[in-house]
């Protein structure tokens, strides 16, 4: 048994066997005390809820890396889901035609580009720490956002969107394949990509990682605009869903994406965690929330839920350290 | 074994260990170790990094429990093992390299802070603190503004209040762990002057140090360890520095200077009046292929600015460099790495390696290019890089992912080493390669370098140790205040003629 569990946790590594235990104790939790918990219905549920916070927790995880943070996540989505919304809606709004939706998007990534290269821009080259450059963007956009849509709400959107915000193919949602499309892409990036490597090395120690000839304000720059795109997807994705845009729609993500990153074993201080942990604890949030919310427990106890966990995370991960230190120590 | 009693009076020990074992984790940190120090004496404690230095100190204070079968006398008490309750009470006080102390604290509150914990009604008394700290001062003989902060004063006198500090909780025994790590020369012999004090008043000092010179010069007996084990007890009398290396390593070492014929050789770098304002004036030497010239002067002399403008991460003000033929002008370092410039760097720590990522990545970091396949990199061709190179340079690791910070300094210079020669330079710049490496493992990394020089490399080798240079350059750049201001060849100077130059 303990040659098992040797193994699995070698094939996974050490930051997977945190998450996939966590979901190994939400399936048994819930399988019992929730009887149509293992159901369809269930996972159907969750597969629609995953992507909008999945996508926004990968815009999270790469500035986390290198020991930043992307505050305007939120608000970058939003900008760039208006974006998409106005180009629908000045090509025609219900009516508009697919070529309108494709330059729509191509200009709503080209914004939530521009909105990080902004930020990398100004975290490389002042070296002003990413909390205070990304909340200042978060404010800009949040403050332009509102101006431009009064604080209302942007509609009249096409029908040949629904697919995207709701469709299936082969019985798979349409937004869950687009969120593994993106998660396999990260997963690339950072274990075999130049940029990767040097994500992880920056957010250990960024002046060695300059000595040794990387350029790490490049490095900066992509990792920010790169995490803006990402959210542009997300944008995308929930203007699909909602059938409109609204400024601060999925505000309450912010936090939890850096939650997620944690639950799934990055470093807080950067330099190390993986895309696939950060996947199954996404998928751990989801099935708890899904499964109070079968329980017939209200989605604010879900989130508090969600929290205790964190906790309970930390403290099983310290108890975890202390038995390998005794064990070495005792020998 | 030269453990005669020094002064004849056969003073009793005021602390004797017998057989002495610890294991940890299957591994024998010490082996039937004798230890025994004298009342008032100052004794060193010698042996590379991993030799149970520290693990001794620490079952001297009761940090850990020794293995039965242990004897321990201290202060005219047998005890099989002690707790630090009864090391403290006993007046054994521990001095470590990072002192402990408080910076934002005033002298007098880091001496005497001892005094007012735990008593009712725990108040504290100013006035007492202040008295307590003037006296323990007074008794080595120093004088210090007890009121100041301590962040005010400099590291050398921050040691002497942690020693202060030490003779307040009325010690019998200090250990003092690598006090003059980071002083310079001249207070260092202040430090070593308080140490005298201390002994004179009764008190007995156990240094250990990685400096050898100082050792010779402060202690009348020498423990020397090695492995765990000990080697023996030696009067300090008539002991050389390399015999102590000797001692510590368990090998000879030949001391020679290189004679290498190399007039023949091209020249691989040509620097002509390099100027940077206010950190080198006018700097111009040559490199040859294969040749390694030593650099050489007191911290803040320059040395590290002029590789560093070498390197392209600075840009010089006049001046021209001109490397294998080709004049050259660095916008960066990446430009400089391109053209065949490698730098490592003096301060491993922080800009030489990236401590806690994996071996395997701080030794493909400056040559990713090298393992990429279609774009991506190829995990196939990073393993094989890095097994290529610690095979060559004799690198001892536990597996390629473990953090490079598990390493020894030795193996870690070695990585970084290797780190540089993956990117095929033609010039190797090595600042202060030696720092934080213990003396068996320098020989080492000095067969290396002088291996890359036979096989054609141009190496400047930048150290304030003069003798490093003088037995592993072919010739030497004396530098002093941003300006060259002599030259050496090993072979036609005397090491002592040089040192004088140069500490002068």
């Amino acid at each position: 048994m303990t040659v098992l569990i040797e193994r699995v946790r070698n094939a996974l590594g050490p930051e997977l066997a945190g998450p996939f235990a966590a979901f190994v104790a939400v399936m048994i939790v819930f399988g019992f005390a929730a009887p149509n918990f293992l159901s369809r219905a269930t996972f159907g549920s969750v597969a629609f809820q995953l992507p909008e916070l999945g996508l926004l927790t990968l815009a999270m995880l790469l500035p986390i890396l290198t020991g930043g943070l992307n505050l305007a996540i939120t608000f970058t989505a939003n900008m760039a889901g208006l974006t998409l919304a106005w180009v629908l809606q000045s090509q025609g709004g219900v009516d508009a035609g697919i070529g309108a939706f494709v330059l729509g998007s191509v200009l709503a990534v080209a914004v939530g580009a521009l909105s990080g290269l902004i930020m990398g821009l100004v975290i490389a080259y002042t070296k002003a720490h990413p909390i205070l450059v990304s909340l200042s963007m978060m404010i800009f956009l949040r403050g332009l956002g509102e101006f431009l849509t009064r604080g209302g709400d942007v509609s009249g959107i096409p029908g040949f969107l629904a697919p995207i915000g709701y469709g299936s193919i082969f019985g798979i949602p349409v937004p869950l394949l687009i969120f593994i499309a993106c998660v396999l892409i990260w997963h690339v990036l950072l274990t075999r990509m130049k940029l990767g490597f040097n994500t992880y090395m920056i957010g250990s120690n960024i002046e060695a990682t300059r000595y040794s000839g990387i350029n790490t304000r490049k490095v900066q720059v992509l990792v920010y605009t790169l995490s803006g795109a990402m959210c542009a997807v997300a944008g995308i994705i929930m203007l699909a869903r909602f059938n409109s845009v609204r400024v601060g729609h999925g505000e309450s993500y912010l936090l939890i994406t850096v939650l997620a990153c944690f639950l799934g074993g990055v470093n807080p201080f950067g330099g190390f965690g993986r895309v696939i942990p950060v996947f199954v604890a996404l998928v751990v949030l989801q099935l708890l929330s899904s499964g109070l919310n079968l329980m017939g427990a209200s989605q604010h106890l879900a989130t508090a839920v969600w929290g205790i966990l964190m906790i309970t995370v930390m403290i099983l991960r310290w108890l975890a350290g202390r038995l390998k230190f005794l064990n070495t120590n005792r020998g | 074994m030269a453990d005669q009693a020094l002064d004849g009076a056969a003073s009793r020990p005021l602390l004797s260990l017998r057989n002495v074992n610890m294991t940890f984790g299957g591994v024998k940190a010490l082996k039937n170790v004798n230890f025994e120090v004298l009342p008032g004496e100052v004794h060193c404690l010698a042996g590379e990094n991993g030799s149970g230095k520290s693990t001794l100190i620490k079952v001297i204070t009761g940090v850990y429990k020794p293995e039965a079968g242990a004897v321990i006398d201290y202060d005219g008490q047998s005890y099989s093992h002690m707790s630090p309750v009864t090391a403290q009470a006993g007046g054994i006080q521990v001095i470590w390299q990072d002192l402990a102390l408080f910076p934002e604290m005033t002298v007098a509150e880091n001496i005497a802070f001892q005094t007012v914990i735990g008593r009712w009604p725990r108040l504290v008394n100013y006035a007492v603190m202040r008295r307590v700290a003037i006296n323990a001062l007074q008794r080595l003989g120093v004088t210090l503004d007890v009121d100041l902060a301590l962040h005010h004063f400099p590291i050398a006198q921050r040691q002497i209040v942690a020693i202060a500090r030490a003779l307040v909780g009325e010690a019998k025994l200090v250990f003092m762990d690598e006090p003059t790590a980071s002083l310079t020369q001249s207070e260092t012999d202040y430090l070593l002057d308080i140490v005298r004090n201390l002994s004179a008043s009764g008190v007995a000092v156990v240094f250990v140090s990685h400096r050898l010179a100082e050792v010779l010069e402060i202690s009348s007996r020498v423990t020397v360890l090695r492995d765990g084990a000990l080697v023996g007890v030696y009067p300090t009398k008539g002991l050389t520095q390399s015999h102590i290396t000797e001692l510590m390593t368990g090998k000879t070492f030949d001391y020679s200077v290189l004679h290498r014929d190399l007039s023949k050789s091209p020249v691989m770098l040509e620097v002509k009046g390099l100027s940077r304002p206010g950190e080198f004036e006018d700097v111009s030497l040559t490199v040859r292929r294969g040749e390694t010239l030593g650099i050489t002067g007191l911290l803040g002399a320059g040395r590290t600015e002029l590789a560093l403008t070498l390197f392209g991460m600075r840009k010089p003000k006049s001046g021209s460099v001109v490397l294998d033929g080709k004049p050259v002008r660095f916008g960066s370092n990446r430009d400089a790495i391109a053209a065949g410039v490698a730098y490592l760097s003096e301060d491993r720590l922080s800009l030489g390696l990236i401590q806690p990522q994996a071996i395997a990545d701080n030794m493909v970091i400056a040559s990713l290019d090298k393992i990429l396949s279609g774009g991506f990199i190829s995990s196939e061709r990073k393993r094989s890089l890095v097994n290529r190179w610690i095979r060559d340079l004799g690198v001892r690791i536990g597996k390629q992912d473990d953090a490079i910070s598990t390493l020894s300094g030795g193996n870690q210079q070695r990585v970084a080493i290797a780190k540089w020669l993956a990117t095929d330079p033609k010039l190797l710049i090595l600042d202060a390669p030696t720092v934080g490496v213990d003396v068996g493992a320098r020989a080492g990394i000095f067969d290396i370098v002088s291996k890359l020089a036979d096989s054609g490399l141009a190496i400047i080798l930048i150290s304030d140790e003069v003798p490093e240079v003088y037995f592993n350059a072919d010739r030497v750049l004396h530098m002093a205040q941003g300006r060259i201001v002599g030259e050496f060849t090993p072979g036609a100077t005397t090491l002592q003629a040089m040192e004088e130059a140069v500490y002068a």
